[in-house]
């Protein structure tokens, strides 16, 4: 472990950015092992590529913003690079499913 | 770096690790092939976020290339596997 201290408050929030990120992306996994449906899946592991992402990505970009006492703004491009293809590969997905199985889980064809 | 925030390192680096132990489980129990498509997916994005929490565990800024590289082609990975299940080939002439 390197010497940088920080002040409490931001290493506070650093740390409770970090095990919020954790226990959201930890949530939507297990969403996408336990629950029945494929839909219903696709739903739960949106979590890790949004919110969950989203925590760790500030709270990393905080603590190295702090550490080298300059603006340390890298992470915004992971961030923008997932906002960006989550949805589009999700959307391809769930096209792609629906194509497959011909119907939405409820609607059965007759 | 305090006791605090080594703690909540160590805690996010397990929960990300047990998220792709799930996602594991899913990919080779996965009914259908777009589940197997979609827990890769959820793998690969849990390891994108365990190396940056590796990087600020390590204070060291190196880990955030090989996450940016593994977000990208990632995505590159799972747009072409969903191609290939809707279409039945990845670049069509």
């Amino acid at each position: 472990m390197n010497a940088i201290s920080l002040p409490a408050w931001a290493e506070l929030l650093v740390a409770v950015l970090l095990a919020a990120g954790g226990v959201i992306a930890l949530i939507g996994s297990a969403g996408l092992l336990r629950l029945a449906d494929f839909f219903q899946r696709l739903h739960a592991s949106t979590l890790v590529n949004t919110l969950g992402a989203l925590c760790v990505l500030a709270g990393s970009m905080l603590f190295f913003t702090l550490t080298a006492r300059r603006l340390v703004l890298h992470e915004i491009l992971i961030a923008l690079l997932v906002a960006l293809t989550a949805p589009v590969a999700s959307m391809l997905l769930a096209r792609a499913t629906l194509y497959r199985t011909g119907h939405l889980p409820g609607h059965e064809r007759s | 770096m305090t006791n605090l925030l080594a703690w909540a390192g160590a805690f996010a680096t397990l929960c990300f690790t047990a998220g792709m132990g799930c996602a594991a489980i899913r990919l080779l129990k996965g009914p259908s092939a777009q589940d197997r498509v979609l827990a890769l997916e959820v793998f690969y994005s849990n390891a994108m976020l365990l190396l940056v929490v590796l990087g600020v565990r390590l204070g060291s800024t190196l880990y955030f290339e090989i996450a940016l590289l593994i977000a990208l082609f990632g995505f590159v990975g799972t747009a072409a596997m969903a191609k290939f299940l809707l279409r039945g080939e990845v670049i069509e002439p």
